[in-house]
């Protein structure tokens, strides 16, 4: 971690970045928040952890709109995000210095809390000097410890890899975190019965509270205006006014991220409520894997999607009914 | 002081949803929030924090106002149904009661809401003690005992293990326990003065137990609204609502319409003073940017609700919203921000 | 329905709107109507005071609030001058003499004719459609006119044909006794020989006296430099009164959005004393 303060304070202080973009320290081990830094002092507070899952390439968006450049500093994963939103125009490379930090899985407290460890007051093993295989955790009822994997995001366990896809220097060390089938979930789906898949959405969606914490965090989201938040039409219902309305959000969401979505997995890490938003774009992805070939959003920045560019190849709609 | 034992709550529940209706927290897709009971409802009164609080059995987060049609040019306004029903809340926390109170004193002040009106006079809170208070809770820096939920509950709970201690603190309460009296015997208050003793040892050792609300209330206004503070503590907020919408106390809404396709349906729902068109009106909006946004919903809790309520702050020191914060930006942040700033 | 008296809420719940019939429609400019609001059977709709608002609706469409520029004494019907600048302006402007719409309120304060106003001169100063809560005051002072001492009225528009009410205000206003009324008009305009000049020169060029209580309505501009204006003539922020724009939802200080510090401007306001605005954050 020092390393990287030592190097955004040089980059700082030598005037190539005008701030810098990163975590700032939280008021509790578990809890850094996205950050920018103005100053080299400021940076005392910088932090870069397992903690540190925010995926900070949507900030890009307003740091483009910024005077001089932005030091940003993402996570293999994050780097997907960058990409894609520089094929969208909506981030500027040369705004941007990017260091690529290692990472070696990201940390989801309500997985440690979810194993029983409560009363937290202090969490080790989770710098990025460390192998990252245990964590010990003091709290208020003695002292615990967790095996890191346990303590994960779900999304680090299906990790795209150690590899960063865009950058201008790497910094740190990156594991490979993947230990489960990243489309084990969809197959899990795909096998139910249209009655069952209806009743499993129908009770996970019924869930939202609609607080758009996932389109909001969403790097695919980046649309000025939201249809969703638009009052021309009857879709800025901030409530569900209906048994369909959440359904209808989250349905829309997906489509219009289709081929656009990293799988960063934001929306289900921020989802109050737990909902496995991932799952409706993992499906997509899926689908575009097996009508279009494989195809990872955001693996580069240029070149044609396979959504917004024909060819004679392509499959018909009528492959939807014709797969059942 | 009674007792049930635990293995007849669902009897307890069954008497109750005979003659009214039944909220408490219910277990679905892997979540714990508010929820009608039934016979085959997920009961769970074990996880702290329910993701939702309580305030959706009072105040839900849409309602109906009233239907407009149109006939030949006429129009025919219809309002809706007040509560009828009489209905219990059941397992309520310390932290949501005192909510509670807080919208009290926004819908029942002149002119009274009298949708809310109507459920608050229907409702009946049984209140049940938390016996774990985690990281996240600070509710005593608001004066609240959740080993000893009181304030406006009706009825206070303990889980005892194999028992549920049940004391009645109200009228509502005592009619309440007078009615499902078949279910309960009698016991001391021994056992429960442990409790209470074993959960203030656990509050004590809370991280944010001592966060000091020093310099804050309604005489803050001018020093807190100018401070350069606000600039750094909003830039990470995404302005979505999960903070308000987790909130017990937060209480803005948005008066909507939906057009049903045979007439106007007028509905109130929950609104976020986080979101961009939040203060977007015919006649313009007041607040364009997020940092003034981010400013108001805290300013409103701690420095604009004291001013208009004898000094009481709309937080309860739940925690929800640190524990929900995409962004990992909370009040407790905001507070401690200042703090820092004073010394 | 049923027995229980909880029904009766339903007159109390101010959310709740009544329907209004329009009786009446005059065209005050090119882009200004004033309507004449009845209860379908005929009478007023509520009774209110000088510089309270309601919430106009057309269901379906949008709802927002408008001042109320008919006096309390006018017994029949209530009046609302519209300028036609939005999507529920412009429906309004098409109604006709017949159609119904409905109507919430009155919400917010007044300003305080029975109080601090009584027994003092007043100076009103109007641009615009800003005129229309002031119209609600004047008629008001006119027609309890032994409460009052001098009352002067300077109003000013764009141009003539944008002055509201302007029938009126030369016929009845002009004529009534100790009222003086200045009217003043952007810039030069053919058959106009009144004074040509923005409000705020032409009431420095005026020089009013102290010895008044200014109400002040306009354009937030407007206000800023009459404010200025007063304020060299001597005036100090306990003499001028104003209102506020009508930014406001559910009308009752409980939707969250008006809010300017810890008041309502739709419950606390929409009118406030200079000195009073001026304790208030800068958020407005």
């Amino acid at each position: 971690m020092q390393e990287l303060i030592t190097r955004a304070k040089e980059l700082l202080e030598n005037g190539t970045v005008s701030r810098v973009l990163g975590w700032k320290v939280g008021d509790m081990p578990y809890n850094p928040e996205p950050a920018f830094f103005d100053s080299a002092d400021t940076l005392d507070n910088f932090v870069y952890n397992g903690f540190c899952g925010a995926n900070l390439s949507k900030y890009m968006i307003e740091a483009s709109t910024l005077e001089g450049k932005t030091l940003v500093f993402l996570k293999p994963c994050d780097t997907y995000s960058f990409n894609q939103l520089l094929h969208e125009h909506r981030v500027d490379r040369d705004k941007a210095y990017i260091i690529g930090v290692g990472c070696k899985g990201k940390l989801d407290i309500d997985m440690i809390k979810a194993q029983g460890i409560k009363g937290i007051k202090d969490i080790k093993g989770a710098e990025m000097s460390d192998a990252c295989d245990t964590l010990t955790i003091d709290t208020i009822y003695g002292e615990k410890s967790c095996a890191y994997s346990k303590a994960m995001l779900a999304r680090c366990h299906v990790c795209k890899g150690k590899e960063h896809k865009i950058y201008d220097e790497l910094i740190g060390e990156s594991k490979d975190t993947q230990d489960q089938e990243r489309f084990a979930g969809v197959e899990y789906i795909e096998s139910m019965t249209p009655e069952e898949k209806f009743e499993f959405f129908r009770n996970e969606l019924s869930k939202c509270i609609r607080c758009n914490a996932c389109r909001n965090v969403c790097p695919a989201c980046s649309c000025r205006k939201c249809v969703f938040d638009s009052n021309k039409f009857d879709s800025a219902q901030k409530a569900n006014v209906d048994s369909f309305e959440e359904k209808m959000f989250h349905i829309i969401r997906a489509f219009h991220v289709a081929g656009r979505c990293t799988d960063c997995g934001e929306c289900s890490r921020v989802c109050p409520q737990g909902i496995p938003l991932h799952l409706f774009n993992r499906k997509f992805i899926k689908d575009i894997n097996e009508f279009y070939g494989d195809f990872s959003a955001g693996e580069t920045a240029d070149g044609d999607r396979p959504l917004t560019s024909f060819t004679f190849e392509d499959v018909e709609p009528s492959i939807v009914s014709e797969r059942g | 002081m009674y007792k049930i034992a635990k293995e007849n709550l669902s009897a307890l529940f069954r008497k109750i949803s005979e003659t009214m209706g039944l909220y408490l927290p219910i277990s679905s897709a892997g979540q714990t929030n508010f929820g009608a009971w039934a016979e085959d409802a997920d009961v769970d009164l074990t996880t702290l924090k329910t993701v939702k609080s309580a305030k959706d059995t009072f105040f839900p987060q849409s309602e109906n106002l009233y239907t407009c049609t149109t006939e030949d040019k006429k129009i025919t306004v219809t309002p809706e149904k007040l509560q009828e029903e009489d209905f219990v809340v059941f397992g309520m926390k310390g932290c949501d009661v005192q909510g509670i109170e807080v919208l009290d004193r926004v819908f029942l002040s002149e002119p009274v809401d009298s949708f809310y009106a109507a459920r608050r006079n229907h409702g009946t809170i049984v209140a049940l003690a938390c016996n774990e208070p985690e990281n996240s809770c600070f509710c005593n820096v608001f004066g609240i005992d959740c080993a000893d939920p009181k304030g406006i509950a009706d009825v206070a709970t303990w889980d005892m293990g194999d028992f549920l201690y049940w004391n009645p603190i109200t009228e509502k309460g005592e009619k309440l326990t007078a009615y499902l009296s078949d279910l309960f015997e009698g016991a001391d208050d021994t056992a429960v003065d442990e409790l209470k003793n074993s959960i203030h040892n656990i509050v004590d050792k809370l991280p944010y137990s001592d966060l000091s609300l020093e310099g804050w209330g309604g005489d803050a206004l001018d020093e807190k609204f100018n401070s350069p503070i606000w600039e750094e503590l909003y830039k990470p907020c995404l302005a979505c609502g999960t903070c308000t919408f987790v909130c017990p106390t937060c209480q803005c809404y948005d008066i909507k319409d939906y057009n049903t396709g045979n007439g106007v349906q007028r509905y109130r729902c929950w609104d976020s003073c986080m979101y961009s068109d939040f203060t977007m009106m015919a006649h313009g909006n007041n607040r364009t940017s997020q940092m003034q946004r981010y400013r108001q919903r805290f300013m409103h809790k701690l420095v604009y609700y004291p001013a208009n309520n004898d000094g009481v702050f709309s937080c309860v020191g739940c925690g929800r919203c640190v524990d929900k914060c995409p962004s990992s930006l909370n009040i407790v942040k905001v507070i401690k921000a200042f703090s820092k700033e004073a010394k | 329905m049923c027995e229980c008296n909880c029904h009766e809420n339903y007159n109390l719940d101010t959310l709740i709107p009544k329907v209004g019939i329009i009786t009446g429609i005059t065209q005050e400019t090119p882009d200004v109507k004033t309507f004449r609001v009845n209860a379908p059977q005929g009478g007023k709709l509520f009774e209110h005071m000088p510089g309270q608002c309601a919430m106009l609706c057309a269901p379906g469409i949008s709802e927002a609030m408008f001042s109320i520029t008919s006096s309390p004494t006018n017994k029949e019907y209530q009046e609302f001058s519209i300028k036609k600048c939005g999507e529920l302006t412009s429906y309004l402007h098409d109604l006709q003499v017949g159609d119904e719409i409905t109507v919430r309120g009155p919400y917010g304060n007044n300003f305080p004719v029975d109080t601090e106003l009584k027994g003092k001169n007043l100076l009103f100063i109007a641009g615009g459609i800003g005129l229309a809560p002031l119209r609600s005051v004047i008629n008001y002072v006119l027609d309890n006119r032994e409460d009052y001492g001098t009352v002067d009225i300077l109003y000013g528009s764009r141009s003539a044909d944008d002055l509201v009410k302007l029938e009126e205000i030369q016929t009845e206003w002009a004529n009534a006794e100790n009222v003086n009324v200045h009217l003043t008009i952007d810039r030069e305009q053919e058959g106009w020989d009144g004074h040509v000049g923005f409000v705020p020169s032409y009431l420095k060029e005026l020089n009013f006296t102290t010895d008044k209580t200014a109400l002040v309505c306009g354009p937030p501009i407007m206000i800023k430099f009459v404010l200025q204006g007063l304020k060299e003539l001597g005036f100090t922020n306990e003499q001028i009164y104003t209102t506020f724009e009508l930014r406001m939802k559910c009308g009752v200080g409980k939707c969250g959005r008006c809010n300017i510090g810890s008041k309502y401007v739709c419950k606390d306001g929409p009118v406030f004393r200079f000195d009073e605005i001026e304790k208030l954050p800068d958020e407005y």
